[in-house]
């Protein structure tokens, strides 16, 4: 991989602007960022920027844009860790830029690249269209057709599905899982985030479809073999290993591997059950 | 004329809808449902759109904690935080419909709290009579966009199209016909041609230094609605959020939620005094938005700032078991991104941008424009909300207003909106200003004016001299400041290609903002009052006579014109419901069409209803 050196305004000092404004803390941050289109070659193309107290990488990254580097793409919106845009690997981690601080990292250069997993579209910016066909894939919430709100629904019915729902999106979880990222497997395998979303979805307690054959066979659940490499990585701490996908295997144990209804498929079919 | 276009993609729908919020994406659902194909545009990826930020909840009068509540109270304590500026009919509507609204969300898988007996749970919020906010702890407009998206790309019919930017709406006659845009990953040029737009993109708080918005709130629904000929409505009133953080500088303008004070929290200034105590005795830390932002400009002004130019926030007295159980996501914003634990100390907190109450005059009904086949709803309309917004009521007028925007622009789009034709002349003419910028290098030694420069230059510009505290001198500045910048942007040059090229697409983005920021501007210089939102420092005071208008912003030949409009008033039937409202007070009443001053006036007016008896 070629390393460019982006030599000019290295050692401009700083103009105060509403990036910049006080809180320089005198210190330079070299931003080791992976520039490149698909089909062309990828190199890191180095900035040196004027460290602020509480730098995260996304201020690095925007100073760039707004001083040195106006073409430089990168993907973001709320700047603030809830909507899950600013995804990248940083020093070689799956983060969310906007919540990894500068001062956090060790000393030297940093280096900033696009998410492994999902094809280049330029710089730090990848296609992650494939997770919203999945999405489409898995049928939506279904209740049953008489069942009219308003519900009652006690809360402890309920409690266990917030930390599935408090997932952003940000498919760190889909960019580090070595099913998706070493044996691109993303044909025939969900992937974390969508376990989380059906997880949810089967365990409302309003809910009255089934998904437990489909994720088993179209979600691949089986190809998970619970390295928690995705919970390792979650910002929002989803414990998705242990609370999403082992759940949904003991179900699908429940419903595929029952010894009657094995039998049954065997003698009657897929649908014997 | 112009040259002919560069070739472009057509795609076409029935319903064009801008922007993938709440609002956008409950409007396509509409649309589907009425049978329309519909495209919906986002700048974004799908799920990213700003209704993510939203934190305290859905106000709905449904009545379920306090039973007290009802639509008419909810009605109530909406027109007075309005500042009885709002179109009353919108907000007779918005109340009776989000309860319906709520309960669909529930219908569609959308979670929330509960109550001990199993009901949708309702929380407290400042100016609202009872506790009236479903919720779901502090991420409802994240499980609100959740469950919108899921329903929506389950819904057949509705197509999506990620990562575009609309740069203009086109027009068929007076008649919109579809928009004009780029993909923005490969820069190709693409024209939707619809029977109806529906405009959902948000509103523009990034004209400011510091705000809690996005990127994405650039106003371009806004200012292509404007260039149109499209009316926009009460453009000066602008929410400050008392409570963004202020430092780091890179966090600055990120929201604290309400909730923070909703649960006990203290604000003091640098000298250790809790001077809410002093600006409100009775609501304390829990007055209106205005006030306490206000509250908190004053005591910065008064030199009794934090060394970061802000207040404390704190809540170490509250425990820190219990805050990390009841404000987990603050706990960790402030640990993770300003390295204080908010156990042991406290937060420095100010006023951020955070809401824009004006936008493009719609119909109460219809959320129709007032150019035929353009549709409005959310936060880039006007008229709801009045002088101020109420917390929890932007969540609910997504809602109801996308909705109601997505049945009406599908029945346009079947009838008036069957024919639909393209016209060349207004593409090249797109494509020419839109190429102009490229080519040149706003780094190195060709002169040209660099986008994000300028954008730093008018957040600057707006945040001084159009910000919480306004006059006729600063807004003049602001509006000189603009216009500096205006020409300026004539000269905007960037590096690079088409293709994903982020310097480009902030051109648009400020020129866009260019447009709203003299939009916001000229209103306010004509407001000469301080009223909501409005803070004037050489007019204090309410005035009888701005409390019948609304003011227009409306684009002339050569000119951007505001005009005043008397507005409607109240009908007979609805004015008692004010007195539902548990902050009604008859001597206290927003000064305009319910109040008189003087007699000649009083000579003139209608019968002004005296105070009536309580139900």
């Amino acid at each position: 991989m070629a390393v460019v050196d982006q030599p000019a305004p290295a050692v401009e000092a700083p103009t105060e602007n509403v990036l910049t404004a006080s809180g320089l803390t005198g210190e330079t941050l070299t931003l080791r960022v992976l520039k490149g289109v698909p089909g062309g070659e990828q190199a890191e193309v180095a900035y040196q920027v004027p460290v602020v107290a509480g730098m995260v990488i996304l201020d690095a990254v925007h100073y760039v844009q707004h001083n040195l580097d106006t073409d430089l793409a990168c993907r973001w919106n709320c700047k603030a860790a809830k909507c899950g845009s600013c995804s990248a690997e940083v020093n070689g981690h799956p983060v969310l830029m906007c919540k990894t601080r500068v001062d956090d990292l060790p000393a030297g250069p940093v280096t900033v690249h696009p998410l492994k997993s999902f094809p280049l579209i330029k710089d730090l910016v990848t296609d992650v269209s494939r997770n919203y066909e999945v999405n489409r894939e898995i049928p939506p919430f279904t209740a049953a057709p008489d069942d009219g709100t308003p519900w009652r629904i006690p809360q402890q019915d309920i409690d266990r599905l917030y930390e599935f729902r408090k997932c952003i999106e940000c498919f760190l979880c889909q960019d580090v899982c070595h099913i998706l990222r070493s044996h691109d497997y993303a044909d025939r395998f969900y992937g974390p985030r969508f376990f989380v979303r059906v997880a949810s979805l089967e365990m409302h307690p309003k809910d009255v479809l089934d998904r437990r054959e489909q994720t088993r066979e179209q979600g691949g659940l089986g190809y998970c073999n619970i390295t928690k490499c995705c919970t390792e990585v979650c910002p929002e701490h989803i414990h998705i290993t242990d609370n999403a996908i082992i759940p949904l295997k003991e179900r699908v144990a429940d419903v595929h591997w029952d010894p009657v209804r094995f039998v049954g498929r065997k003698l009657f079919g897929r649908n014997g059950d | 004329m112009a040259a002919p276009p560069e070739p472009y993609d057509i795609i076409e729908c029935d319903v064009l809808v801008v922007g993938a919020g709440g609002a956008g994406m409950r409007a396509a659902i509409a649309a589907a449902d009425a049978g329309c194909s519909v495209t919906v545009v986002t700048k974004s990826l799908l799920g990213k759109a700003h209704t993510v930020m939203a934190e305290g909840g859905i106000a709905a009068g449904i009545g379920n904690v306090d039973p007290e509540d009802s639509w008419e109270v909810h009605f109530a304590d909406t027109m007075l935080g309005g500042q009885l500026l709002n179109n009353w009919r919108m907000v007779e509507l918005y109340a009776h419909e989000v309860i319906d609204r709520v309960l669909e969300l529930e219908r569609w898988g959308g979670l929330f709290d509960r109550t001990d007996d199993g009901r949708i749970m309702q929380r407290a919020f400042g100016a609202h009579s009872w506790k009236r906010l479903a919720h779901v702890g502090d991420r409802t407009g994240l499980e609100l966009i959740r469950t919108c998206q899921d329903k929506m790309v389950h819904t057949p019919g509705v197509a999506v199209c990620m990562e575009y930017t609309l740069t203009a709406l086109l027009k068929s006659g007076d008649r919109v016909c579809g928009a004009f845009g780029y993909n923005r990953n490969t820069g190709a040029f693409v024209a939707f041609k619809a029977g109806a737009v529906i405009l959902a993109s948000g509103g523009w708080g990034r004209m400011y230094r510091y705000t809690s918005n996005s990127w994405e709130c650039s106003g371009d629904g806004a200012a292509m609605a404007y260039a149109a000929g499209a009316d926009l409505l009460d453009m000066e009133f602008v929410q400050f959020h008392p409570t963004g953080m202020i430092w780091p500088p890179g966090a600055r303008g990120i929201l604290v939620t309400e909730a923070v004070r909703g649960e006990g929290g203290f604000l003091f200034n640098a000298e250790g005094s809790r001077f809410m105590l002093d600006y409100d005795p009775v609501k304390k830390e829990l007055s209106s938005r205005d006030v306490v932002a206000r509250s908190i400009y004053k005591e910065v002004q008064a030199g009794r700032g934090t060394p970061h130019g802000g207040a404390y926030l704190d809540v170490r007295h509250l425990g820190a078991d219990y805050v990390k159980r009841k404000l987990p996501s603050m706990y960790e914003q402030f640990h993770a991104l300003a390295s204080v634990d908010i156990t042991s100390q406290p937060m420095e907190v100010g006023p951020t941008i955070h809401y824009t109450m004006g936008g493009v005059r719609v119909e109460p009904e219809t959320a129709a424009t007032t150019v035929p086949g353009l549709y409005a709803a959310g936060e880039v309309a006007g008229g709801l909300h009045g002088a101020n917004r109420l917390g929890g009521n932007s969540l609910g007028d997504i809602l109801v207003f996308g909705r109601r925007a997505g049945v009406a622009a599908a029945e346009f789009a079947r009838t008036t909106g069957a024919s639909r034709v393209i016209d060349d002349a207004q593409i090249a003419t797109e494509q020419a200003d839109l190429l102009e910028p490229l080519g040149g290098d706003a780094n190195g030694s060709t002169p040209g004016e660099n986008p994000y420069k300028l954008h730093e230059d008018l957040q600057l510009a707006m945040q001084d001299d159009a910000g919480i505290g306004r006059s006729e001198e600063s807004l003049q500045r602001a509006l000189g400041g603009i216009q500096a910048l205006r020409e300026r942007s004539t000269h905007i040059r960037v590096s690079g290609g088409r293709a994903l090229n982020p310097g480009w697409h902030t051109v648009r983005d400020v020129t866009n903002m260019l447009v709203i920021s003299e939009a916001i501007v000229r209103s306010a210089i004509e407001r000469r009052e301080s009223r909501g939102s409005q803070w004037r420092f050489d007019h204090l005071d309410q005035e009888v006579a701005y409390g019948k208008v609304n003011f227009v912003t409306r684009r002339g030949a050569d000119t951007m014109d505001v005009v005043s409009v008397p507005l409607d008033p109240l009908p007979e039937r609805l004015r008692p419901l004010l007195e539902r409202s548990r902050f009604y007070d008859a001597a206290k009443l927003p000064k305009g069409y319910l109040t008189e001053t003087t007699p000649s006036e009083a000579a003139n007016a209608p019968a002004v209803t005296p105070k009536r008896k309580k139900q």
